[in-house]
Parts: structure tokens; C-alpha cells; sequence
């Protein structure tokens, strides 16, 4: 590693490593991140979940967009598959069903950006405890 | 997704580095390693429910987490999102489990300065600490501020020594500034000798970077360019992280020749103490480094003009450098905002003893004992009474229910007899008895007396022999006038700030439970159970159904069979011989009856 020379450096140096730790800095609030649920039961993945979910991160992170992204188990809309649920700050969690590339880039750059409603939400049919 | 594990010396001691292990080869072998981060990480503080582990971005916090836990919470948790509720810490109030740390009683009332990064950045990661804004309070002192300036802001800051003594900070640095020498120091006292303080040690292993760059700042303010840690080395683990912080500062030209490109240079060595309490004491902790006798020696010459090898030295405690950087960062004024009317910022506490969250907190002055012992302590074990708590270590004294209201800075607590020191503060219950305190803390100063002064080497000799008389059952009215007489020209006459302050656990348990003292003195009582000498077993002959279980348990065959046989009973009852008797309890665990008890 080559020594810092002077304080620019030393502030561009931590410009450019924040992002490692943002995920920290930002958990102590998370209501303050856009949550994105991918749902990868058996049938998810086998519906291709995971290579969605691994698409929209390398999406999200060319966009800049501070997403925690987490796995969960099956939400119950096989007729959907793949689906993921993205919770905005401060507005209710939104399910989107049938998730391919396209979509999940749409999700990303006119939903998630812009406020823009996109094709294919599910209305959830059931209230999660606690 | 960061997955936080505490390393921290005691979390260690119960497996963490097993559960990083187990964390890394589960990971790796779902192939979910470069999604899911491992961190170590320096002392979250709750040290009661350890090990502990973080699960970021939705900062859940697992408490008392076994390396076979781990399949458990990467299975659930990180792969399908669920919570493992019974590694949820439980609120001992409302018996609900609580996910995340914000809502914790313990971390409500905390706010987190000296500890910022502790729990929070991996302490071995250079780049870690420079993302929190690491070393950018050194490029500021050198590019933007002078010397003078950089001292002027920590005094208007009013941050004072957390060593225990409380000295301004600023006005140190200032009186070693206009000291000129071509050779001075910059020293951190690493030497935590308090039983049972454990704060310097937590953050020297979670944020060593910031006793490295609070360090150089403060030799670019007093203009040395040499650095000493003098540390025990009873501390590997902060030895270690130490090290590491030095090497990789060096290889990122934040220490050594021109830092910055500054032409400021700095550097820092780790000098090993080998634990004698009285090194903590800054003149005897400069001869141990020469390589001397650890014993102190009279001030003046304070170790701003004649310091380390002669030269002009300043000493300040690591705590209170780990407070320098951001005061930098922040500006005196935000610093100066926090805290009571004389004593500003926070304080870092080990809390421990009776007391249901055992661990490591900050609070700001001025916060009251009961906020820390029933919020952020989570009250007494088992639900019982709370009877006094000790602080400043041997150097302080007990306080009690009364000052329970007092908001602690450096001031209250010597107004209440006792001392802020380097933050133990042990919690007692009904279960301790107050003379037996006062004693085990003369024991340790008489252990650590260096015996270079008379007062403190035979006066807290007399002191501890009329303790023990008391405690036996030997004590009369008088040994309690002479204890405080012997106090008296001690805290006059000791030579070094050790001897000075050793009589207070005395004086102040004297003045706080007078009462014990006399019970012990003139009815031969302990109240709590604790003197051996003064209690006796003795077994109920009426309850006693004559099993010999008891006389089997006893260690001294101190108990044998009568020849009266209880009404309704078909074997003799048993009888204890006190003067066999060595009051180890066994009998009475062994008994089933409850037919023995102490008097």
C-alpha cells in the first residue's frame, strides 16, 4: 500500500472505502433503507430467484442504490414466482410477482428511483405478526 | 450482509473465535462467502450475555451465541430471513425478546464516544477505521491548526484526565508545550490496575487507531515526536491489536517521517509494565520504563519538565485519548455541550458485581447512579436489595441507597466520599458485607504498596490488622477511632496518589455503615453472613430427623449424634461441636430438612 501524502488523500481514501462499511453505518437506522426481500424457497430459485436477486444487486449497486437485500423463505404466491417484496422508507411493502431481469430492472430505476408504479404487483393477502 | 462477532478479550474466553471459525467454514461451504461478511470486532459492552453477535443491516442482536448455534442462525437467519428468537436477548422486565440493541434498556441511556468504534469496525482493518473518518482529526491538527491551537481546543473542551484524578487535559498539554526540548514524550497510560476496570483494555482491542492518532495529535501539540505505550502485559490481546494499528499506520505513512507530507514526524513503541498497580501512578510508571523500580517519586518536578529519561513528558490515560480525535473532528464546543457543569463528555464504566448486565457502558457525567444501575445495570440479581456500590476501585469508596440520586461527575463523588478513578464500579447486595469490602480492598493495597513511603507501607499494614481483628470477632470501640486516626495521617502523609487515596474505602464504609462496623465490634455480628469467625451452625434438634448426612458431608467430623430422639422422629438428632466446626457450609447444603442454620 502506498503511504498517504496528504489530507485530500486521506479524505478520498475514506470516500472510497465508506461504502464497505455503509451497510453498518446505516443499520443503526434501517428504516431508513430500501429493503428488498427475495423470496427463495425451493420453488422460488427453481423459478430463478437467485440469479434475479444476484442480477438486481449488481443493478443496484451500478445505480448507487444503498438496498439491503435479504433472502427469506416462501411467501406463499407460488403462482407468482420468483417475487420480491420492496419496502420503501416510510411506505408500506409492496410485493411484485413474476421477476425477471427486465422487471427487476424496471423495479429498480422507475419504482425504487422514481416512484413510478410498475406492472405486476400482487396485493398481499394476509397480515404479518410482530 | 456483516456479520459483527465480538472479540473481545472476555467474549473470546467463551468461544468467539470458534464461532468466526464456524461462521467462515458454513459460509463457505453454502457458498455464500462473498455475500455475508465476517468481522471481529472489539467489546460490544455486554459482557454478561457473551458471546455476543451482530447480524447487519437489520441489527439484531444474539446474545450468549455457542459455536453450535452458528448452522442455526446462518440456516434461519441469514438464509431465510427469520429471526432465531431464543438467541434474542430477553428483557429481564417484561420477559420479551428483544431484536435489535437500539431498543435494549442497556444501550438506551448510553451514548458512545471514547467506545464509537467499538462493536462496530474490525480493529485490525486499517481502512475500517479511516471509512469512520479515522486519522482525518490528525490531518486537520496539521494542516489547519497550530500547535497552540490544537491545545487551546482540547482545553475548551474540558476534557480532563479519565486516568481518575481528573487534571484538564488541555492545561497539561499546554504546561509540557512551553517545556522546549529537542527530545520529548508523549506516554499512554495503559496500566489499568483497578479490580475489576477493564475499560482501557476494551478499547485498546475494539479502536486502537484512535489511541494511535489521539497520540500523534497530541505530540504535534506538545511538540514531541516520540511516542511510549506502557502497557501490561497481562493484555496480550490489546498487545496484539496494538501492534497491528502501529505497523499498518507506519505502512500508510500516518506515522514515521512526514506524515501527511506535513514534515511532521512520530512514532510509537510499546513498552510492557508486568502489572504492579502502583505503575498506573504516572512518576513510578516513567521509572519502570526507564528501567527502574516501579515506585514513584515526590512532585514537583511534575513529568512536564522532567519526564521520561529527564526530558519533558506528558502522561495522559488511554481513555482519555481515545476522546481526542473526535473533540478534533467535532470542535471543543460539541464536546463542551455534553456532560455536567465541570465534568464534560462521557465516562466509560465497568460495570460488575450483583448486578444483572454485567459489561462495559458509557453514559454522560451527570447521569445518576440509579440510571445506570437499574436501566443500563438492569437492576440487582435475583431481584435483591440493593446495598452499596464501590467506584474509583482501591482509591475510592462505597456509596450508598442515599447517593442513588447523585448525577456522578468528578466533583459529586468526592463531595460523596468516594472518587470517579478509572470507572469500576462494582454493585453490592444485602449479600455483602461491608467490613470484609473494606478490608479485600486494603488487602490489595497492601499487596501493591511499593513500600517506598512509611505511611502507606505500615500504616495500611495497622489499618488491615485491625480489619481483620474486627472482622474475627476482636473489636472493640476503640480500633474503630484508631482506624480513623491511621487514615487520617496516611491521606496526609503518603508520598504518591495511591497511598493517598487507599484509606477511602475505609473512611467511606466507616461513614456509610457505621453501623456494621459496630455490630461487628460490639455484638459480634455480620449481618451478611460473610465473617466466618463471627457465625456459628447450629442444628435444630426438633427438625432433625437424624439421617447423618450432614456428619457424613463435614470435612472435620465436627458432628456427631446426641441421645435425644425428637418427638415423632425415629433416630437421635445430630449436633455440631463449634469448636471443630470450620464453618464451610457443607452440611448445610447437604441438609434436606432445613434443619441447619447459620447465627
Amino acid at each position: 500500500m502506498a503511504k498517504v501524502k496528504s489530507l485530500a488523500e486521506l479524505k478520498a481514501m475514506r470516500e472510497k472505502l465508506s461504502n464497505n462499511l455503509d451497510i453498518r453505518e446505516k443499520s443503526n437506522d434501517p428504516d431508513s433503507l430500501v429493503q428488498i426481500k427475495v423470496a427463495m424457497a425451493t420453488c422460488g430459485i427453481a423459478a430463478g430467484a437467485k440469479q434475479v436477486m444476484e442480477h438486481m444487486m449488481e443493478k443496484a449497486d451500478e445505480l448507487k442504490l444503498g438496498i439491503v437485500f435479504t433472502q427469506t423463505g416462501c411467501m406463499g404466491y407460488c403462482h407468482a414466482e420468483p417475487t420480491i417484496e420492496v419496502k420503501c422508507p416510510g411506505k408500506d411493502p409492496i410485493v411484485f410477482g413474476h421477476v425477471d431481469n427486465n422487471r427487476a430492472d424496471e423495479i429498480l430505476t422507475k419504482y425504487v428511483m422514481n416512484n413510478e408504479m410498475v406492472e405486476g404487483v400482487i396485493p398481499v393477502n394476509y397480515e404479518t405478526i410482530g | 450482509m456483516h456479520v459483527l462477532v465480538c472479540g473481545g478479550t472476555g467474549c473470546q474466553a467463551s468461544a468467539s473465535a470458534q464461532i468466526i471459525e464456524n461462521f467462515q467454514q458454513i459460509l463457505a461451504a453454502k457458498g455464500l462467502q462473498d455475500e455475508v461478511q465476517v468481522v471481529r470486532t472489539g467489546c460490544f459492552g455486554f459482557c454478561e450475555k457473551g458471546p455476543i453477535v451482530k447480524i447487519m443491516p437489520d441489527n439484531t442482536f444474539y446474545t450468549q451465541v455457542k459455536p453450535e448455534d452458528v448452522e442455526k442462525i446462518i440456516n434461519e437467519h441469514i438464509i431465510k430471513g427469520r429471526k432465531v428468537t431464543d438467541l434474542l436477548y430477553m428483557d429481564p422486565e417484561n420477559r420479551e425478546h428483544v431484536a435489535d440493541s437500539k431498543h435494549m434498556g442497556f444501550y438506551r441511556k448510553q451514548l458512545r464516544i471514547a467506545l464509537r468504534n467499538c462493536g462496530f469496525i474490525n480493529p485490525e482493518n486499517i481502512d475500517e477505521c479511516i471509512s469512520r473518518g479515522g486519522y482525518e482529526a490528525l490531518g486537520k491538527c496539521l494542516t489547519e491548526m497550530t500547535p497552540a491551537q490544537v491545545v487551546d481546543e482540547i482545553t475548551k473542551s474540558g476534557l480532563r484526565g479519565r486516568g481518575g484524578a481528573g487534571f484538564p487535559t488541555g492545561v497539561k498539554w499546554g504546561l509540557c508545550a512551553k517545556n522546549k526540548c529537542d527530545e520529548m514524550y508523549v506516554i499512554c497510560n495503559a496500566d489499568e490496575g483497578d479490580p475489576g476496570a477493564f475499560m482501557d483494555r476494551s478499547i485498546m482491542e475494539g479502536d486502537p487507531h484512535s489511541i494511535v492518532e489521539a497520540m500523534a495529535i497530541c505530540g504535534y501539540a506538545i511538540g514531541a515526536t516520540h511516542g511510549l505505550v506502557y502497557i501490561r502485559a497481562e493484555y496480550p490481546l490489546a498487545i496484539h491489536r496494538l501492534q497491528i494499528a502501529i505497523a499498518q499506520a507506519r505502512e500508510y505513512g500516518l506515522l514515521g517521517k512526514d506524515i501527511l507530507g506535513t514534515g511532521f514526524d512520530f512514532d510509537i513503541e510499546l513498552r510492557y509494565g508486568a502489572g504492579a498497580f502502583v505503575c498506573g501512578e504516572e512518576t513510578a510508571l516513567i521509572h519502570s520504563m526507564e528501567g527502574k523500580r516501579g515506585e514513584p517519586t515526590l512532585k514537583p518536578p511534575f513529568p512536564a519538565v522532567s519526564g521520561y529519561m529527564a526530558k519533558p513528558s506528558n502522561v495522559n490515560n488511554v481513555e482519555t485519548f481515545a476522546n481526542v480525535p473526535i473533540i478534533i473532528t467535532k470542535g471543543a464546543d460539541w464536546f463542551a455541550s455534553i456532560g455536567s457543569e465541570k465534568s464534560k463528555g462521557t465516562k466509560v464504566f465497568a460495570l460488575a458485581g450483583q448486578i444483572n448486565n454485567v459489561g462495559l457502558i458509557e453514559v454522560p457525567m451527570g447521569t445518576t447512579l440509579r440510571d445506570i444501575i437499574y436501566e443500563i445495570g438492569g437492576g440487582i440479581k435475583g431481584g435483591r436489595k440493593f446495598k452499596a456500590v464501590q467506584t474509583g476501585g482501591p482509591s475510592g469508596g462505597c456509596l450508598t441507597e442515599k447517593h442513588l440520586d447523585t448525577a456522578i461527575d468528578y466533583e459529586s463523588l468526592a463531595a460523596a466520599g468516594s472518587m470517579m478513578g478509572s470507572g469500576g464500579m462494582v454493585v453490592m447486595d444485602d449479600t455483602s458485607c461491608m467490613v470484609a469490602i473494606a478490608k479485600f480492598y486494603l488487602e490489595f493495597t497492601c499487596e501493591e504498596s511499593c513500600g517506598k513511603c512509611s505511611p502507606c507501607r505500615i500504616g495500611n499494614k495497622r489499618m488491615l490488622e485491625i480489619l481483620t481483628k474486627i472482622t474475627e470477632g476482636n473489636g472493640t470501640m476503640d480500633d474503630l477511632q484508631e482506624l480513623r486516626n491511621l487514615a487520617a495521617v496516611i491521606k496526609d502523609t503518603a508520598l504518591c496518589g495511591l497511598g493517598q487515596t487507599s484509606p477511602n474505602p475505609v473512611l467511606s464504609t466507616l461513614d456509610n455503615f457505621w453501623d456494621e462496623y459496630v455490630e461487628h465490634v460490639v455484638d459480634k455480628k455480620c449481618r451478611a453472613g460473610v465473617c466466618k469467625k463471627l457465625m456459628s451452625y447450629v442444628i435444630d434438634k426438633d427438625k432433625c430427623i437424624g439421617c447423618g448426612k450432614c456428619a457424613k458431608n463435614c470435612p472435620a467430623e465436627a458432628i456427631s449424634k446426641t441421645d435425644y430422639i425428637a418427638p415423632g422422629h425415629k433416630l437421635p438428632s445430630m449436633v455440631i461441636d463449634t469448636t471443630k466446626c470450620i464453618k464451610c457450609g457443607a452440611c448445610i447444603s447437604g441438609c434436606k430438612f432445613g434443619a441447619i442454620s447459620v447465627k
